[in-house]
């Protein structure tokens, strides 16, 4: 009987898996898969590379890509890069807003801060498609889940740059990258060894840089990974435990009627 | 309701149920006889009044927090996200609720299906139930557009450019649904008041559900009418209520897998890029629970044909009942039947499958291969096969046949048959 069971629970699975592999993970390019910290049932992020990762992306994403979901204080918040107070202030002191308007009627601008959202470096969508020669460099916040492939395909995107084959044409301003749909892309080799200098001291290999973004861009668009994967774990074991108590109710309670439920 | 006459045992209940006999219908809930056994696939009605009640509840929390309005739509879902507590636990619970609100749903047709459990006296109850699946359908699919993210705003775009193929007044028809000459925020504002409302003509329907089952009784795996209250039933509680719970819990159990650990595998992530009118996803696919209808639509090279079989393939499940005529209910009884319901089914996968993929080349051809099957299933297979089918004996009942010796005793468990 039970076995009837387990038969049937094993078609079913069967016929879901194939149902759903091809349909959400058909990936022709194989993409460039890494040991992130942040996967699996308890992953969590790596303080140090997110710090770094905020680093990448303000001295030399942020020359192009907004992040307008995000404010200053995510900074300073448990789960994320998990900069100080005084550290978030003073990174938000580097920026410049306009408010207003004051007693006067009038606009005026202040340093930022950390209630703030991140600064755009473009005043809107347009002009950002205009200065990068009619290409839009998207908004970060939520990259990293509106691209299938999530991080590996950031991450793979990063280091995906590479000559053109001999038989392809490129057009100014357009680069190859292998993962990339088409092999195109319409941003430069963002990344080089030795761009940014890291406050940490660590060596900021391609390589390197590429993994902290990529990692800053998960937290930014995932801020409440961390809390999910810890909660999750104790929802799981809780239910468990709890399934556990009330199948043996359960046999009781039909044994007075028939021992086979 | 109930079969036998209740009578409180305080003074003051018997006075409050003569007027309003709310302590009789909760006894009869607490007695109701049901047959003793129901296996692990009937306990889906439970899991998915449990399914409605989530989705409503999280739903009210998601819509103090939601604005609906297209230019801040998605960045008010983003709000919940970040900075509301918990946001990211309820919309997750919401979002993957869909899915395994829709889960649920199939696993229970396709129990009705296996075990005739639509056949007379069910009738109402499976067009009932017909009914709610369609409701729930459009509630999912206008759910899926107030997030205003790529796929939100196109699959609107395409599933009300449907309409636009009724002739004559086709036209004017979106114009209408859309509220405007495109879909923009007339149609956001009224997805969401209609999103809103749905889930409760949905709890109405489900009410009457129960209200019809609860008349005729619960069918039971092998099919056959049994007295009611006898050796072969047990009450409702606490027998099939800890059993449900058990199942329920199974249940949450996978739920919750999604919710903490990959909340965003059953969506698309095109559907956090803001919508942009200008801008055409290469491949604009529904939600996994709809991909079977939308193989069926674009199985059709006309647009008017595709929607036709689209809203048949639909209501041609009303007429199940009528369709097949077979006495016998309980597939385990019905040699022949059993290997089509098995061929449906792969049928209805299969059609998923293409569902999400181009529509193009041989996947084209399965879908059509697949729409052509799933309408000479219920309009040419069924109606004979329930005239001509030799079905095997049936038990007289669920419990006594094995101490009188029948001659197949085999059958008096379903699951022996596929042993």
């Amino acid at each position: 009987m039970y076995l009837f069971k387990l038969r049937y629970a094993l078609y079913i699975f069967i016929l879901i898996t194939i149902y759903f592999n091809p349909v959400y993970s058909a990936e022709k390019i194989e993409l460039l898969k890494q040991n992130w910290s942040f996967k699996g049932i308890t992953g969590k992020f790596d303080r140090a590379s997110l710090q770094r990762g905020y680093q990448v992306y303000t001295e030399v994403c942020a020359s192009c890509h907004s992040m307008r979901l995000l404010s200053y204080r995510n900074l300073g918040e448990k789960g994320g890069p998990e900069f100080s107070v005084d550290q978030v202030k003073a990174i938000a002191a580097n920026f410049e807003v306009e408010d207003g308007p004051n007693d006067q009627g009038e606009m005026f601008i202040r340093p930022a801060r950390p209630s703030d959202r991140f600064v755009s470096p473009y005043p809107n969508k347009q002009a950002s498609i205009v200065a990068n020669g009619g290409a839009y460099p998207p908004d970060m916040s939520v990259l990293v889940k509106a691209r299938k492939g999530g991080a590996d395909y950031i991450y793979s995107v990063l280091m995906g740059y590479e000559d053109p084959p001999s038989n392809m044409q490129l057009d100014d301003g357009v680069y190859y990258n292998k993962f990339m749909e088409g092999k195109k892309i319409k941003m430069s080799n963002p990344l080089s060894d030795g761009l940014v200098e890291y406050a940490d001291g660590t060596s900021a290999t391609q390589e390197q840089m590429a993994k902290d973004i990529t990692t800053f861009l998960t937290w930014s668009a995932e801020p409440h990974l961390e809390t999910r994967h810890k909660t999750g774990l104790r929802v799981i074991i809780f239910l468990i435990i709890l399934s556990i108590l009330v199948y043996f109710s359960m046999k009781r309670i039909w044994s007075r009627i028939d021992p086979e439920v | 309701m109930s079969e036998h006459t209740y009578t409180p045992s305080s003074k003051f209940g018997k006075w409050f149920n003569d007027r309003l006999p709310l302590l009789t219908l909760s006894d009869h809930l607490i007695n109701y006889p049901t047959p003793k056994n129901l296996n692990y696939w009937w306990t889906f009605g439970g899991i998915l009044t449990f399914c409605l009640v989530t989705q409503i509840v999280t739903g009210l929390v998601l819509a103090m927090h939601y604005v609906a309005h297209a230019d801040l739509a998605f960045d008010s879902i983003e709000h919940i996200m970040r900075n509301v507590n918990y946001g990211w636990l309820i919309r997750y619970i919401h979002a993957n609720g869909a899915s395994m609100f829709f889960l649920a749903v199939y696993i229970h047709i396709f129990r009705s299906l296996f075990y005739g459990s639509y056949k007379s006296p069910r009738e109402i109850i499976w067009i009932l139930g017909m009914l709610i699946y369609i409701l729930m359908m459009a509630t999912a699919f206008m759910g899926y557009v107030l997030p205003w993210g790529q796929m939100s705003f196109w699959g609107a775009t395409v599933i009300t450019n449907l309409f636009s193929a009724i002739p004559l007044v086709g036209e004017s028809i979106v114009t209408w649904l859309w509220g405007g000459y495109s879909v923009d925020n007339p149609t956001l504002t009224r997805f969401f008041s209609l999103h809103y409302l749905f889930p409760f003509i949905i709890l109405g329907l489900v009410v009457l559900h129960i209200w019809a089952l609860h008349v005729p009784g619960n069918n039971n795996p092998v099919g056959i009418d049994i007295k009611k209250p006898s050796k072969d039933t047990v009450p409702f509680h606490p027998y099939i209520t800890i059993k449900d719970l058990f199942a329920l819990l199974i249940f949450i159990i996978i739920f919750s897998g999604f919710i903490f650990f990959s909340p965003n595998i059953l969506g698309h992530p095109d559907n956090y890029i803001p919508a942009n009118p200008l801008v055409t996803p290469t491949h604009i696919v529904p939600e996994w629970y709809l991909l079977p209808f939308y193989a069926i639509l674009r199985s059709v090279p006309d647009k008017l044909g595709g929607v036709v079989l689209l809203f048949a393939s639909l209501l041609i499940l009303l007429a199940l009942p009528w369709l097949d005529s077979s006495k016998v209910r309980s597939a385990v009884f019905r040699p022949v039947y059993r290997i089509f319901f098995w061929v449906l089914m792969i049928d209805v996968f299969a059609l998923g499958y293409v569902g999400a993929m181009p529509a193009e080349g041989l996947y084209l051809l399965i879908a059509r291969v697949g729409t052509a099957y799933y309408f000479l299933h219920f309009l040419v297979v069924l109606p004979f096969l329930s005239r001509i089918e030799k079905t095997d004996p049936l038990p007289l009942s669920i419990s006594e046949p094995v101490f009188t010796g029948m001659p197949k005793p085999e059958l008096m468990r379903s699951d022996n048959r596929f042993k």
